[in-house]
């Protein structure tokens, strides 16, 4: 694994993947490393296309540029394939994961001749059968998680179980969700 | 001291909150504006929790808002605010009252360009448009300068030496709202660092009647504008102090500006907030390559410290200084025009290229670090010439 490695999210406005990025960004922190986690600001709207970044190492991160020759892209919303060159700059040997119902082929055309992995994970599909609504971050970040393999797995779950059980102080019912969410999408990714 | 350092990891403006928390000043009136309204925001949740028993006034504008901390501060009480881009501009008038009152209001300055075109991203525009106001400005390259300086601010200010308000900047969105590692002290020592705010006068001091600022005539007043002047000039004194002493708790080392990879450079770029540490990543890959070349990372702007860039310059062949503003004066940038003064009155006679960058948030990435550079390796070996102010990263027509 080379020094920094290199996540772009893409996204609409409103669908979380900001929040996907600072999530990633504090697991990875848990486990020790060195992190930056950060969006792209527009004219914010819902539903407009937005960027998030994020930089995890064993160093200091000193650069503060938006990441343009990502290791891996994460597509949180798959209408984005039609409008925005997400696979651009994107490492052959790294991966782009789209959140999609389809299979890494029939979405391969739209990639822009893109050579390397093709991830596809039914996150929508995982949110509304494990949660019941349609919040397809939680997915999303086990798949990049995953797939990077940034952290080991039982790292990851005893990291984003303690943050839900903080974070849903109030709420503790969709914890078991959530963590059923992560699961299911973290073996899917696994398997592809 | 190190051990006691606690590991955490948080945005630019979480970082200056957690400061504001630990440090617990008296008054904080604020009007919100993008990016720093998650400062006043979060300050609001402290008080809310009971974690800090400041006095927070909601404002109808930052004109207020400075107005409100002039009042409390000349009353005796440790007074701050948070504001960005058309929110200083409208405190304008009150900034200057504020410096010449000596009043050591602590000011955050999330940068943010100003309009127009309307935009929320990160320039200087906003902090080098108060430069002359009479306030000292620190800038940050990251959330734990943004920290570090802001817990130091305090101390400057309220020296008696001193007695002036002080502007703790970090770029907007860049840093104020990216998460990054951060290590934070613990609340004693930043404590029984910054200490209790003892005024010598104050209005609300009923044995000490004061007058705060009256009309003076003409025959006075230029005098109480060099007294303003000379204390700019004892902050500079006061800011190194400061600094060691901070260092002595946090082990964190702070000077006028930070020299990277200098002392041998022939090549260098005077830099100032965030893109720095970009500027330094290009500097260690250059010198992988063999070419000499160090940055210096501009800390404290006001007040400007010419003679010290002078020396650390001295030996370089080429210098490049890069102004996140534009002066639309039809010369360049604020740090182009003191620092080529600055090397001219100390007798250091390099080539001095002014370049203008990341206006409004357009990005600055380590490639544009290497072109200027390259570009004055070519001006140095190659003699060729080239513009002395000029623009990078501009779109291209394709």
């Amino acid at each position: 694994m080379k020094e920094t490695l290199e996540i772009r999210w893409h996204g609409r406005g409103g669908q979380g993947a900001k929040t996907a990025a600072l999530l990633l960004a504090d697991v990875a922190f848990m486990t020790g490393k060195n992190v930056q986690g950060f969006p792209e600001y527009g004219p914010e709207r819902m539903g407009a296309p937005i960027t998030a970044f994020n930089r995890i190492s064993e160093k200091p991160i000193r650069v503060h540029s938006n990441i343009y020759e990502p290791d891996y892209v994460a597509v949180v919303d798959e209408t984005l394939l039609k409008s925005v060159h997400v696979t651009d700059g994107l490492s052959k040997d790294g991966a782009i994961i789209i959140n999609t119902p389809k299979s890494a082929e029939e979405v391969r055309g739209d990639l822009a001749g893109y050579e390397g992995r093709v991830i596809t994970i039914d996150a929508r599909g995982i949110s509304e059968e494990t949660l019941g609504k349609n919040f397809p971050n939680t997915p999303m970040l086990a798949a990049v998680v995953a797939v990077t393999g940034v952290m080991k797995k039982e790292d990851f779950f005893k990291q984003m179980e303690d943050s839900f059980a903080h974070k849903f102080a109030k709420k503790p019912q969709v914890i078991e969700g959530n963590m059923k969410a992560l699961k299911m999408a973290y073996m899917v990714a696994q398997k592809a | 001291m190190s051990e006691q350092a606690i590991r955490e990891r948080m945005s630019g403006n979480e970082a200056v909150a957690e400061a504001i928390r630990q440090v617990n000043p008296d008054v904080m009136p604020a009007f919100p504006i993008t990016p720093s309204t998650e400062i006043p925001q979060m300050v609001s949740t402290f008080i809310a929790n009971g974690k800090v028993d400041t006095e927070f006034i909601p404002v109808e504008s930052e004109h207020s808002a400075m107005s409100a901390a002039i009042g409390s501060e000349a009353a005796g009480a440790r007074t701050m605010t948070a504001t960005s881009s058309a929110g200083l501009a409208l405190m304008w008038e009150e900034l200057l009252l504020a410096a010449s009152n000596r009043l050591p209001i602590a000011l955050t300055l999330v940068n943010r360009t100003l309009s127009g075109p309307i935009n929320i991203n990160c320039d200087h525009s906003d902090g080098m448009g108060a430069r002359d106001t009479g306030w000292i400005q620190i800038y940050a390259e990251n959330n734990q300068e943004a920290y570090d300086n802001y817990i130091q601010a305090f101390p400057i200010a309220e020296d008696k030496r001193v007695h002036l308000p002080i502007m703790i900047c970090q770029d907007g969105f860049i840093t104020s709202h990216a998460v990054e590692n951060i290590s934070l002290l613990p609340d004693a020592p930043v404590k029984e660092f910054v200490g209790t705010y003892e005024p010598e006068e104050f209005l609300l001091n009923p044995g000490k009647p004061i007058a705060v600022g009256p009309y003076s005539i003409s025959a006075y007043a230029m005098e109480a504008k060099k007294a303003q002047a000379e204390a700019m000039e004892n902050a500079r004194e006061v800011i190194l102090e400061v600094a060691e002493r901070f260092e002595k708790m946090s082990g964190r080392k702070y000077g006028f500006f930070e020299s990277y990879r200098l002392e041998d450079a022939d090549y260098a770029m005077v830099i100032m907030g965030s893109a720095a540490g970009t500027a330094k990543q290009a500097v260690d890959e250059l010198r992988e390559q063999g070419m000499k070349v160090g940055i210096l990372k501009i800390r404290v702007f006001r007040p400007f410290p010419e003679k010290e860039i002078a020396e650390a310059l001295k030996n370089c062949k080429a210098v490049a200084i890069m102004d996140r503003t534009e002066s639309y004066n039809g010369n360049c940038g604020p740090l182009g025009s003191e620092v080529t003064a600055g090397l001219y009155r100390n007798k250091v006679f390099l080539e001095a290229i002014c370049y203008t960058y990341g206006l409004a948030g357009r990005d600055f990435t380590t490639d544009s670090v290497k072109g200027i550079f390259d570009q004055l390796r070519t001006l140095v070996e190659e003699k060729k010439p080239i513009p002395h102010n000029q623009y990078i990263g501009l779109r291209t027509r394709k």
